[in-house]
């Protein structure tokens, strides 16, 4: 047991280190900024610019955040202190499946009917066209991805929430959902953090699904509506092909470094950021 | 014949004095359990009742009518009346909220909010309405002092409520229920968490309250029912076995299970 526990922690640091190591060429050949502030990719004049794939997958991320997060708060204060039981026995099974969905099909969704969803009617109504294949579709694919996730996360946190503190609220005369939004969130905001963070290190690792709707178009998305190309994809796409173009497997192997970075550091402010509300909270 | 008897009985709630809680044939269940079996009692208003009795008699469960907390557990149901104030808490119309905002509780352990020690105190009155802040500062100190945590906690009203000993939290809990000016104060089990002089504490406000508020608690320590009831309820298995002024019940019971029960031969 010891020795497995140790054995996965290694396993974290001898992949951090694999990917330096692999990274080192193209950090000794390029200079910094042409690298992280540039969005020039073009590989066979030895550009590596990796901004655009950077500001994709944040932006990616962060909109399927902001779509799922409202929702998911809702339905788990629903399920866990509104919904008669029969109603949670019917949907958590429910929710599970759809956590067990491969990506693919997540894909494949996204292409059928959200992309013409974005195509015909969002993009319109904000007065752009767009080909559908976009930052916002990603997304809206993505949020329903980390859905689950997200939402069982937050019914466990809502879970351990003694009857007690909200018997102590409602006797005041609050009404349920004054306990709900003064209360219960109030004492859950750590997990809640928790969740949400979960559900973004699930998003920035997220591939297939996103890389078939977002459009892989090598640019610095400004709209939502404009279409990018995340880090995840830009690995998936390109490794293992053109390996003959000197740097192209280092450079590849610096994007992967810098989403494992990426995930690292939002674990890392997470777990701050946890450490804080609970020691004012409690 | 038989009508006029009917006629000449009066219904208790007809003779509900005001300030008293007079239950009347009152059944709970839990799915298929019967918690409580045909209640029929008249809590005195402005006097310490104790309910005692070993656990799982109902006695919380009574308590947990009063307020109408009973609603929030799954699967219950309830028949009879409980009449405050001529109405009917269980009135399918009756105003919950108001109902609630009558009762004080403390419950078992105190369950400070997740805030400050002011937004506590504050939080049933800003609820109700209450914004200003002044008058919500005059409140907070008003009902700390009731609650004798004013001294203690004066000069940390804006730390959070977690971080007092657990005898000031639940002293806190009292504040909190009082600043909704409550006019029954109903607890459960205050102070079976409690130190034994956190505990003399909330006894001592207890028996200052009493010609201010109705009183009823619920109680494991037989003592502590001695010490401050002046009405006593014994209840075993889902009914009320007997039930008096307080000497009376603890020093002639009438039943052998509550004299067993005072003995110690059952708990």
């Amino acid at each position: 047991m010891k020795g497995l526990t140790y054995f996965s922690i290694a396993l974290l640091f001898l992949i951090l280190i694999g990917l330096i190591y692999k990274s080192v060429p193209i950090l000794k050949e390029t200079s910094f900024g042409n690298l992280f502030f540039s969005t020039e990719w073009q590989p066979l004049k030895m550009k590596f610019g990796l901004l655009p794939f950077i500001i994709s997958t944040l932006y990616v991320t962060i909109v399927a955040v902001v779509i799922s997060v409202p929702l998911c708060l809702l339905t788990a204060i629903y399920l866990s202190e509104y919904a008669d039981k029969r109603v949670i026995a019917f949907v958590n099974p429910l929710i599970d499946i759809l956590a067990g969905i491969p990506s693919v099909i997540f894909g494949i969704w996204g292409i059928i009917e959200v992309v013409p969803l974005v195509r015909d009617y969002i993009a319109p109504a904000f007065g752009t066209t767009s080909s559908g294949y976009t930052i916002l579709t990603g997304g809206i694919v993505l949020s329903i991805m980390i859905f689950p996730i997200i939402i069982h996360v937050l019914l466990e946190v809502f879970e351990t929430i003694p009857e007690d503190l909200k018997n102590a609220s409602l006797s005041v005369g609050a009404t349920k959902w004054q306990t709900v939004k003064l209360v219960i969130l109030r004492k859950a905001a750590p997990g809640v953090i928790s969740a949400i963070v979960l559900g973004l290190s699930r998003a920035f690792g997220e591939t297939l699904a996103v890389l078939m709707v977002v459009g892989n178009v090598i640019m610095i998305p400004i709209s939502p509506l404009d279409p990018g190309y995340p880090i995840t994809a830009l690995i998936a796409n390109n490794y293992g092909e053109m390996m003959s173009i000197p740097l192209y497997d280092s450079a590849l192997m610096l994007a992967s470094l810098i989403l494992f970075v990426i995930v690292l550091v939002f674990n890392f402010i997470s777990r701050r950021i946890l450490k804080n509300i609970e020691r004012k909270i409690a | 014949m038989k009508k006029e008897t009917e006629i000449l009985v009066p219904l208790m709630t007809e003779v509900c004095d005001e300030g008293n809680i007079c239950v009347e044939g009152l059944n709970v269940y839990y799915g298929d359990r019967q918690a409580l079996k045909d209640i029929n009692i008249t809590l005195p208003a402005k006097k310490i009742t104790a309910i005692i009795g070993p656990s799982g008699c109902g006695k919380t469960t009574l308590l947990k009518c009063f307020n109408r907390l009973i609603d929030s557990i799954d699967g219950t149901k309830v028949t009879g009346k409980v009449m405050l104030n001529g109405e009917d808490i269980f009135d399918p119309h009756a105003d919950v909220i108001k109902i609630r905002k009558k009762m004080g509780l403390l419950s078992q352990r105190p369950y400070p909010l997740p805030m400050s020690i002011y937004d506590n105190v504050a939080y049933g009155p800003r609820i109700h309405g209450i914004r200003k802040k002044s008058e919500l500062n005059q409140i907070v100190e008003y009902y700390l002092r009731e609650a004798s945590l004013w001294d203690e906690v004066m000069d940390r009203l804006n730390t959070p409520a977690s971080g007092l000993s657990i005898g000031q939290q639940q002293r806190l809990c009292l504040a909190r229920g009082l600043a909704v000016k409550p006019e029954i104060i109903l607890g459960d089990e205050p102070t079976s968490a409690l130190d034994p002089i956190s505990s003399a504490h909330i006894e001592k406000k207890f028996v200052e309250f009493k010609n201010k508020y109705t009183i009823v608690m619920v109680t494991h320590i037989l003592r502590q029912a001695i010490r401050i009831a002046d009405y006593i309820i014994f209840m075993y298995l889902g009914e009320i076995i007997e039930h008096g002024p307080a000497h009376q019940v603890l020093d002639n019971p009438k039943d052998k299970r509550t004299s067993d029960y005072i003995k110690g031969i059952i708990s």
